[in-house]
């Protein structure tokens, strides 16, 4: 508890602000994308954006996994409980993205499909043991953080035998993401990156050095608390400020340039790469995402099912693709607040707290109206 | 009384079957040694199918709540008390004094009588000490698989006192909000069971029976604007609530609103808020500011107020947002929790 608090203090935050305030440049912009969506979601829960000056901007990155999760992926899951009749295990989040047909998975889970929600592949593993005479299809998402437990899983469903559990696998990769955005035509200009916290942990810091090498843009891995990434975006602004485009590392009680091997190694012996992957938002990017090894086809969904992916445009009014690029923000969506809230989204950065939209609904669009006056005391 | 029944009821080891709940003698065997014994009082004495309560002066206030908590017993309570102190707080949160409680039951076949008997009688010593009886009551039985264990559902009457004035619609710009005590206790006792979350000290839920301290309140500030009491959804919720129904704004200060270091590291560690966490015995109050050195006084005066804080103010806001400056020295919205993230909690 105390290590938390000591990362919230909150005249440390007051103090680290104005330092950043004296060392911005005033004629200058700072451009800096934040690219996990636990950082996003840090700077809305506390506010960092009132400790900032103005030349500051914070673009919202895609590292929200289930933002990133196109339509044609839900779909398949869809299908799988509605059409196939299995048990489908997934994240609570994951479970109220929109999919085609005015259905989600927890509205397939109203028209009888055994939807579950479970906290780790284990738990999906769980339900396939006790349920011996069923198909059990986890759903899983996410970057390199969550790839080593659904190996895991896999690896303990092969040595247990469990014949009927399997895998839809949407794995994707945080490197691969961030090339795509940066090599967009026309894409986001940007100065820096926040790098990611967790996957950083699992990858370690050496994988971004492409980006301050080749694209001269430097990046700076954070930590999710909020001090955590106020620090990273003054040393960000002290780069950009002295020309330089390095990778550093802010989080450096838990990142390692090298990451962690025995996951790394793991992740490469359960799953190898697509050979691209459709992103919401960033269109069709070439290995960006993995899939099961040869060796455990038993366990791929789509294979096993034959459930193949389709492409489905997201919803006509929703910014979601331009908002995951860092190219609009979520007010900008014309039916942000009105047709689309947390309670019922019409694209997926509403659903999981992580996602733009819902971080801005949810602790920032205050902001947009006139600023209030307050008889606070306080 | 001579018991019509040949065998009685085994509370050790037996299990509430669908006979419980048919009308025939099993029921009435289970009413009378378990329900009547525990509960026992004039009103349910008279055995009939409903209770004949004395006239009283005042306005009447009912409420009425269902408990479908899992699980059935947590640290600091059961699904008795709660379903007791529940509806308690519901009638005491209107300015009103509660008098009655009418209570019914569905149980599902296979809860072991032993566990009923424990809710219930945990259900009597909260009635006996908030001095509110079970005046009446009902009992269903429904298949195994078609409930958990035992649903209850309690009513609540009371008397308005007198003077007193309070709705979620009367706060006003300049009012000052005050909490009675830590938040997210209830919650994350259930989340930290439910989760095998285990602390050196066990988070205890708060549930309470609240009417003493609302009586307390409004002794010492008559003005007292909205009394409420921050249930699912936590304060964030209720705050929002308020807001809309008066028509205002509300700031907080993240740094005055209390919340005990187990339940801010179990919130941490699933990625909740605690002010989203329910409570099951706390009360917010929005008062005049003119009034808040009083009514703070007037809650930490009483057991169930120690720890209360001033937490933020009232202000004109057409939009009726709840915002907090957080801790950080930022400033965010308190929004209503979307979906249901903490199912069963109460
Ligand atoms: S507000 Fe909704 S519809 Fe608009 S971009 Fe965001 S998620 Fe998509």
């Amino acid at each position: 508890m105390k290590y938390i608090d000591d990362f919230r203090d909150g005249e440390l935050a007051c103090a680290l602000g104005a330092a950043i305030h004296a060392e911005v440049r005033p004629e200058r912009e700072y451009r800096l994308m934040e690219f996990c969506g636990g950082h996003t979601h840090a700077i809305s829960r506390y506010g960092i954006a009132d400790l900032l000056p103005p030349q500051l901007r914070l673009i919202h990155g895609p590292g929200c996994p289930v933002c990133v999760l196109p339509i044609g992926r839900i779909d398949q899951a869809i299908r799988l409980a509605l059409e196939h009749r299995a048990i489908l295990c997934s994240y609570g989040d994951t479970l109220r993205v929109p999919a085609s047909d005015k259905l989600s998975l927890l509205r397939a889970k109203g028209r009888g499909a055994d939807v579950r929600m479970v906290y780790s592949p284990l738990d999906a593993l769980q339900v396939a043991r006790a349920n011996p005479g069923r198909e059990v299809v986890f759903l899983a998402i996410g970057f390199e953080t969550t790839t080593p437990p659904t190996a895991v899983a896999v690896k303990q469903a092969q040595a247990e035998g469990l014949r009927n559990f399997s895998l839809l696998c949407n794995h994707v990769l945080t490197p691969a993401a961030m090339h795509a955005i940066l090599a967009a035509p026309g894409g986001v200009q940007l100065d820096g990156f926040v790098g990611p916290a967790h996957v950083s942990t699992v990858i370690g810091s050496a994988p971004y050095e492409p980006f301050a090498r080749d694209y001269r843009k430097p990046v700076v891995i954070a930590g999710f608390e909020p001090l955590d990434v106020m620090r990273a975006i003054q040393m960000l602004i002290r780069q950009i400020n002295d020309g330089r485009a390095e990778v550093e590392n802010e989080f450096t009680r838990a990142v390692t340039p090298e990451g962690n091997l025995k996951a790394q190694a793991l992740v490469a012996e359960v799953f190898e790469l697509r050979n691209d992957f459709e992103w919401r938002g960033l269109g069709t990017v070439p290995a960006s995402a993995l899939k099961l090894r040869a060796e455990f086809t038993a366990f791929d969904a789509e294979a096993r099912f034959g459930v193949p992916y389709a492409a489905v445009p997201d919803h006509k009014a929703c910014e979601c693709a331009a908002i995951l690029r860092g190219e609009k923000r979520p007010e900008e969506c014309r039916i942000f607040g009105t047709a689309c809230t947390p309670d019922n989204p019409v694209g997926s950065c509403m659903v999981s707290s992580e996602g733009a939209c819902a971080a801005h609904y949810t602790y920032g669009r205050f902001r947009e109206a006139a600023p209030v006056t307050t008889t606070t005391s306080a | 009384m001579k018991s019509a029944h040949s065998r009685p009821l085994d509370l050790m080891n037996g299990h509430v079957d669908l006979s419980h709940g048919a009308g025939g003698r099993a029921m009435a065997q289970l009413i009378e040694d378990l329900f009547a014994r525990e509960l026992g009082n004039e009103f349910l004495a008279q055995g009939d199918d409903g209770a004949r309560l004395p006239a009283c002066a005042g306005a009447l206030v009912m409420a009425t709540d269902a408990h479908v908590v899992s699980p059935l017993f947590f640290p600091g309570g059961d699904i008795g008390c709660l379903s007791v102190h529940g509806t308690i707080n519901d009638v005491a949160v209107m300015g009103a004094r509660p008098l009655y409680l009418a209570a019914s039951f569905v149980l599902e076949e296979g809860l072991p009588l032993a566990d009923l008997a424990r809710i219930v009688s945990s259900m009597a010593a909260a009635a006996r000490e908030a001095g509110v009886p079970v005046v009446t009551g009902d009992t269903k039985v429904v298949e195994r698989g078609k409930a958990d264990g035992v649903f209850i559902t309690t009513t609540g009457v009371g008397v308005c006192l007198d003077g007193v004035d309070v709705s979620g619609a009367n706060a006003r710009p300049g009012d000052a909000v005050l909490i009675s005590g830590p938040l997210g206790d209830h919650g994350m006792a259930i989340m930290s069971v439910r989760e095998n979350l285990a602390f050196d000290a066990p988070i205890v839920s708060d549930t309470a029976a609240l009417h003493g301290i609302v009586a307390a309140l409004l002794a010492a500030v008559p003005d007292t604007r909205v009394l409420r009491d921050p249930t699912r959804g936590g304060l964030a919720a209720t705050l929002n609530e308020i807001a809309h129904q008066s028509g205002v704004g509300i700031v907080l200060d993240e740094a005055a609103i209390p919340v005990r270091p187990a339940v801010a590291a179990a919130c941490e560690l699933l990625g909740l808020d605690p002010l989203d966490i329910a409570n099951e015995g706390r009360l917010i109050v929005v008062c005049p500011a003119s009034s808040a050195d009083r009514a703070l006084a007037a809650l930490r005066a009483h057991p169930l107020g120690r720890d209360a804080a001033r937490i933020g103010d009232v202000i004109a806001d057409d939009r009726h947002f709840v915002q907090m400056k957080t801790r950080f020295g930022g400033r965010r919205m308190v929004d209503w929790l979307a979906g249901d993230a903490l199912p069963r909690i109460c």
